[in-house]
């Protein structure tokens, strides 16, 4: 490894950086705009400046941008002398001359990195008296909030959406001081990634739309670390709430899944969190005919339990609902009456996944990034796991810049020379699909076809990976020969067998040919694959079979089952009872109903598509009557088992050899840094005393939480957690989310301490 | 709509490389001349023509400041901002222009006849104080060169 001098001081770092990751990886702060770790460097702000000296005895010195420096043995540089500071101060000082110093006001300030930036460099005093340029705003839709006044023109938008994520109704307009960042008309951003904008860019320029209705400070609000539900890839999520509802969700940096960017179904997608459909009071009826009414939960918890009581029950889980809820109604209700609660599409698909992912190794979404070839058979990824789809892309990216920096070497983080060189060409993706995906464009080779066709073909190319052969015009050949000539390929389906099958028959292939291949097998919701391994009977048996008391685990069995028998089985239950957050078909012929906790309010277990257990935790308590569905159920019992959600989790690791390692997904309520819980809340939280003053002058006792090693509090410990606790990203100096930098490893790798979740199938194929 | 000609140079334009993108900025003067400017339907058409997004053509388009993306009069006048004219009086120039036509740099006067911009260097230096009118160069500048400019071309119809 190459050693640099810092002020004189040597310092080893890795070779493929350039000056400011690595600097900044060793912990120095160098203030930065345009260089971003998943984007590169462009230079374009100006604003890392250092002093490089040609050798020891140079000591004048030369001003150089550190993100558009590599790094060398021996290089010598200081980043604090009085020559570069001044450089930075004025950089900094013109970056500001046409910002509108609207801080109160605007919806970045407290995690806002030019906030961090100025004060970083000391520029404190305002000199421009003069007029500043103003632009107008658009309206970018429902998700995002434009103020272009803001703007320090760093490109990282443009860099991101339309270079990164493959926007094409995003970009940047005029030259010199008329630079504009925004839509070609006003109107809703087309990428599924436009979310990211609200992280990516430094300023307040694109904000969390959503979020302004709740206008709250970053340091007001209560936060945990917690997991989308929204489909089966498992982005990592910080959930954020103040005031009893959930103002925003954030990304929170998992290396190996989501990295820095989430899609905007994840981001947005979790209103229903604070929805008016919200199930806030037990709801039960007298008798069938009569509408449901609001009751207290002892009222609810007894009849549900006479129900109960000596009948046949059984149970029907959902895909949606944590590990341990669904594990809680098996326990319930026997092994043998808990229905899986999918569709039957959904049930052969989770089941066949299963077997394929216990037979063949799979990849992480970085994983797919870092391949060197991929096929895709017969998803619209951007439908069904948008992140992954983002991921795949950069493959495509990737692998055409791999090859011309051996012919031309650039640095691969020097993002502008790489597309220069890389121009239009793309990686080895393939493509085939029922129909055109915003994917095709990346795609080398596209295929439309019926299902049938689509499983043929990938018959054709693993028979043609068997046996190569000289003839490559049909597309299985030339599919084959890319995957073939991968160091390490990865084939992509979901929701069909045959095409399952098929893909699987591919993987099969190459690794036949000593390949290293991997199978990535979509899930359509968040514990898909985790209810498939706790294993149950299909939904369309219990139609058949019927029962007198049936319970239900949020889940709407009109989406599950053809509308006829829905109907026809809930009429002929005799007692449903019905666990769920928000109203729906189902609940509404419940005849008792407990509200259950959101995702963002519950400590629960998921397992994402690649079989990978992640914890959530609560962001905020639930309202008193709302309880974790895992509750609710232990309580129907004859007597409480599970407490604590540790208690669950464990009896479900004993019961379920499949989940021995679940408890290992997070440190369990025990968990203390130094005798002390992990507070939600910063130490800045304000309004604690008076949050609840119209209701009673004296403040409350903050919420206990038996349940994590999380406090709902702003006391505890100020040290930095275990990755799986990470409530919120702040380093001193460093209020916006690039305070990420300080939790680490190596910047834009894995966090200290390892990545959270435990991987839970392990392949009889060893990758 | 681009009309069948301007399709046509288009493609041809296209042809000379190796991605359609590459010949936007071709495409976006073979509008310009035709119609003296780039209306928001003339940007979207051509990002038709070239398979790309409205944005990004409008995103080159804003760039340079020679494809215009408003009206502009019947005849565009070019004023050399750049130093060896700054040297030589530019400012009275613009100055004279701006009383003889009573719009000031970046408008059109209000019967339409002219534009009035500034432009960097026009490689005249040698007779600088320099302008450009609707492509012709003119050097040397004084007060009296230019009254009779604004004469001559006034009466100069667009072709
Ligand atoms: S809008 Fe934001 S991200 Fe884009 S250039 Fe301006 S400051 Fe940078
Ligand atoms: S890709 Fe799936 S898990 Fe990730 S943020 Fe989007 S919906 Fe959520
Ligand atoms: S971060 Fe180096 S120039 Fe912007
Ligand atoms: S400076 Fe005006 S023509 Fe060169």
């Amino acid at each position: 490894m190459p050693v640099i001098y810092i002020d004189d001081q040597p310092y080893e770092v890795a070779a493929h950086h350039n000056l400011l990751h690595a600097c900044l990886g060793l912990g120095f702060d160098i203030p930065y705009f345009c260089w971003h770790p998943a984007l590169g460097s462009v230079g374009a702000c100006r604003q890392c400046a250092v002093k490089v000296f040609r050798d020891e005895h140079d000591r004048r010195g030369q001003i150089v941008m550190s993100c558009m420096t590599p790094v060398r043995d021996g290089l010598r540089l200081t980043i604090d002398d009085p020559d570069v500071r001044r450089f930075r101060a004025t950089i900094i000082e013109w970056l500001m001359v046409n910002h509108p110093h609207d801080c109160p006001v605007c919806d970045e300030g407290g995690h806002c990195h030019l906030q961090d930036m100025t004060v970083m460099t000391g520029h404190n005093y305002r000199r421009h008296r003069f007029a500043k340029r103003t632009h107008r705003n658009q309206d970018l839709g429902p998700h995002i909030h434009h103020e272009m006044n803001r703007c320090i023109q760093c490109y990282r938008c443009v860099r991101f959406y339309h270079d990164y994520a493959g926007g094409k109704d995003l970009n940047v307009f005029g030259a010199h001081h008329h630079v504009y960042f925004g839509r070609h008309e006003s109107g809703a951003l087309e990428s599924e990634f436009a979310g990211n904008l609200v992280e990516v860019c430094p300023t307040g320029v694109f904000t969390d739309k959503p979020a302004r209705r709740y206008y709250a400070r970053k340091w007001d609000l209560q936060s945990a670390p917690s997991v989308c539900g929204q489909c089966g890839v498992g982005c990592n999520v910080l959930f954020n709430e103040r005031y009893g509802k959930l103002v925003r969700v954030d990304n929170r940096y998992h290396y190996e899944i989501n990295g820095y960017f989430l899609c905007d179904r994840g981001r947005f997608g979790h209103d229903f969190v604070n929805g008016e459909e919200r199930i806030r009071r037990p709801l039960a009826r007298e008798s069938r005919g009569a509408s449901l009414r609001e009751t207290s939960a002892d009222d609810a918890l007894s009849r549900a339990t006479q129900a109960v009581a000596g009948r046949r029950v059984i149970g029907i889980g959902s895909p949606r609902a944590s590990l341990e809820a669904n594990f809680a109604l098996r326990e319930l209700v026997g092994a043998d009456s808990f229905y899986l609660g999918l569709s039957d599409a959904e049930f052969k698909s989770a089941n066949l996944s299963l077997a394929l992912l216990r037979e063949l190794p799979t990849a992480s979404l970085h994983e797919i990034e870092t391949a060197d070839a991929a096929l895709v058979l017969g998803e619209d990824l951007l439908t069904t796991a948008p992140r992954m789809a983002l991921a795949l892309r950069q493959l495509a990216r990737r692998q055409p810049t791999a090859e011309s920096i051996v012919a031309c070497p650039v640095p691969e983080w020097n993002d502008q020379a790489v597309r220069e060189l890389v121009q239009q060409q793309k990686g080895s993706l393939f493509s085939a699909t029922p129909g055109p995906t915003k994917l095709d464009e990346d795609a080398a080779a596209v295929y439309y076809g019926e299902l049938d066709e689509i499983a043929g073909l990938g018959l054709a190319v693993a028979a043609a990976v068997d046996q190569p052969s000289a003839e490559t015009d049909s597309l299985a050949t030339q599919i084959a020969t890319a995957l073939r000539n991968a160091k390490r390929a990865v084939i992509v389906s979901g929701g069909n067998e045959a095409v399952m099958q098929a893909a699987a028959a591919v993987v099969r292939a190459l690794r036949r040919a000593g390949r290293d291949a991997a199978l990535c097998l979509t899930q359509p919701e968040g514990d898909t694959l985790g209810l498939a391994m706790l294993g149950g009977r299909a939904l369309s048996e219990v139609v058949r079979d019927g029962a007198e008391c049936v319970i239900v685990l949020e889940n709407d069995l009109f989406a599950r089952l053809p509308e006829a028998d829905a109907t026809a089985f809930l009429e002929r239950t005799k007692t449903l009872i019905v666990l769920d957050h928000s109203i729906t078909r189902t609940t509404a012929r419940a005849d008792v109903v407990l509200p259950a906790a959101t995702i963002a309010e519950s400590t629960g277990t998921f397992v994402n598509y690649e079989g990978r257990a992640q914890r959530c935790f609560s962001a905020f308590a639930p309202q008193p009557d709302v309880r974790e569905s895992w509750r609710w159920l232990d309580a129907l019992r004859s007597s409480l088992f599970w407490p604590t959600f540790d208690d669950v989790c464990r009896a479900m690791a004993q019961a379920v050899p499949a989940f021995a390692k679940a408890p290992d997904a997070a440190p369990s309520a025990a968990f203390r840094q130094i005798g002390n819980k992990i507070p939600r809340q910063s130490p800045r939280f304000s309004g604690r005393t008076a949050i609840t003053a119209q209701l009673n002058v004296s403040e409350p006792k903050p919420p206990d939480d038996p349940d994590s090693p999380l406090a709902f509090s702003m006391e505890g410990s100020r040290e930095q957690p275990p990755p799986a606790l990470i409530a919120r990203y702040w380093a001193p100096g460093w209020n916006s989310v690039q305070a990420l930098n300080k939790f680490q490893q190596e910047i834009g790798g894995p966090l200290r301490g390892g990545d959270p979740g435990v991987r839970l199938i392990e392949p009889e194929a060893k990758p | 709509m681009l009309n069948a000609e301007e399709k046509q140079l288009i493609e041809q334009a296209v042809r000379h490389y190796e991605h359609p993108r590459a010949a936007c900025l071709e495409a976006l003067k073979i509008v310009q001349e035709r119609r003296g400017w780039v209306s928001d339907d003339d940007v979207r058409d051509v990002a038709d023509a070239l398979a790309m997004s409205p944005a990004e053509v409008d995103s080159l388009a804003t760039f340079y400041s020679l494809i215009f993306r408003r009206p502009v009069g019947r005849h565009v006048i070019l004023v050399c901002d750049s130093v060896s004219c700054w040297i030589m009086g530019y400012e009275r120039i613009v100055q004279h222009i701006s009383e003889r036509l009573g719009v000031g740099l970046g408008e059109t006067t209000p019967d339409g006849e002219f534009t009035l911009l500034p432009v960097v260097c026009l490689g005249a230096c040698d007779r600088a104080p320099a302008m450009m009118i609707d492509g012709d160069l003119h050097g040397d500048l004084t007060e009296e060169v230019i009254d009779q400019l604004l004469v001559t071309y006034r009466g100069k119809k667009m072709e």
